[in-house]
């Protein structure tokens, strides 16, 4: 039951999350909104395997973080060092 | 069978308090009005929102292998976090976005 | 040679706690990768007080992360406050300050700590100053030299090293 809660709080947050995504208005405010797309996502892992009583989950939160970390710096080294098309207004 | 009762209590506010502190976070990056602001809402997410859901997910865990690997995704997460948004803030304030201040003086000096 | 095998434990405890399966060949298979990275890392020179800081860990995890848990705690509460507020009382500041650490661990523990607190974020850390971005003129206030956070990351990274 609080499973569930937490579960659709998170849901929620995504959601907020994705329009902020969506919105912009700069490329930071995007990587920020995907930033947390990402945390929202490892929690959301975790708490969907205690509510399924699949704890393997875990497992999957924890690479999803490290991705989640190491996609970001890459994509941000990328954008100073290549550019990523039209950056900023 | 009370101190069970108890534990679920107390693990049921956590995962309830971290669902509640998540969803400031998602308000705060749709309502406030620059980048830099929204990073701190979002921190919010990051850090009381993630660790009290995993708090609580612990305290229904135990003392067990799962609890282990809650206890290295909170780790992974308050680690990493403050290293991404570093990057992040970091990596905008060198494209030259200009933070918003109330103090317009200081502006001036902070140009890097 | 001491640190080499702090690391080695280390890594060996974190194979177990991952695979939870305690099959000889992954036994044999987690002590293998454990030696192989304690062997990189022996040949990318990174066995030292930066890449494995075992000298702080005791008392950085019984006193300085409590207390920064607690700050976490404070501070997030205050940043919910403001979001919730329907006037939105932000008053964005940027501060320069002048840490007190002078080892790199000490100064990127004081950096990640300032952005791990909500309502601050570090925009630019180098030896000599930090520029720090805080969501209101309170939170600001509390980013000085001297300030709370500053002395408790001073005296951690102060620590004796043992050799090894």
């Amino acid at each position: 039951m609080m499973f569930s809660a937490a579960a659709l709080a998170l849901l929620v947050t995504t959601a907020l999350a994705l329009v902020r995504a969506t919105l912009g208005p700069t490329i930071f405010d995007r990587l920020q909104a995907v930033n947390t797309l990402g945390t929202c996502a490892m929690l959301l892992l975790a708490v969907l395997g205690f509510l399924g009583g699949r704890p393997e989950f875990l497992d999957l939160a924890l690479v999803y973080g490290l991705l989640n970390v190491i996609g970001m710096v890459a994509v941000l080294k990328f954008f100073r060092h290549g550019g990523l098309g039209e950056a900023g207004e | 069978m009370s101190l069970e009762l108890l534990r679920d209590l107390a693990s049921w506010a956590c995962l309830l308090a971290g669902g509640g502190f998540c969803l400031v976070g998602g308000i705060g990056l749709l309502r406030m009005p620059d980048f830099y602001t929204r990073m701190h809402a979002a921190s919010v997410t990051d850090t009381l929102g993630a660790g009290l859901i995993l708090l609580g997910l612990l305290l229904q865990a135990g003392f067990t292998l799962i609890g282990a690997k809650l206890l290295m995704v909170g780790l992974l997460i308050f680690f990493a976090s403050p290293t991404a948004s570093h990057v992040l803030a970091r990596a905008a304030m060198i494209h030259g976005l200009a933070p918003q201040l109330a103090d317009s003086a200081e502006d001036a000096s902070s140009k890097p | 040679m001491l640190r080499s095998l702090s690391l080695f434990l280390f890594l060996s405890v974190f194979w177990l706690l991952l695979s939870g399966m305690p099959l000889p060949f992954l036994l044999a298979a987690g002590v293998g990768s454990a030696l192989a990275v304690v062997w990189f890392a022996h040949r990318l020179d990174v066995i030292d007080h930066e890449g494995h800081p075992a000298h702080l860990v005791w008392h950085a995890m019984l006193s300085y992360w409590p207390w920064l848990l607690k700050e976490i705690a404070v501070s997030g509460w205050q940043v919910t406050r403001v979001v919730l507020d329907p006037r939105l009382p932000i008053s964005p500041t940027l501060v320069r300050m002048r840490p007190s650490q002078t080892t790199d661990v000490g100064l990127v523990t004081h950096a990640n700590s300032i952005t791990l607190t909500p309502g601050t974020i570090s925009l630019e850390v180098g030896s000599d100053e930090f520029l720090v971005h805080a969501l209101t003129r309170d939170g600001a206030a509390g980013v000085q030299r001297g300030g709370a956070m500053d002395l408790r990351v001073r005296a951690l990274e102060s620590r004796p090293e043992k050799a090894g």
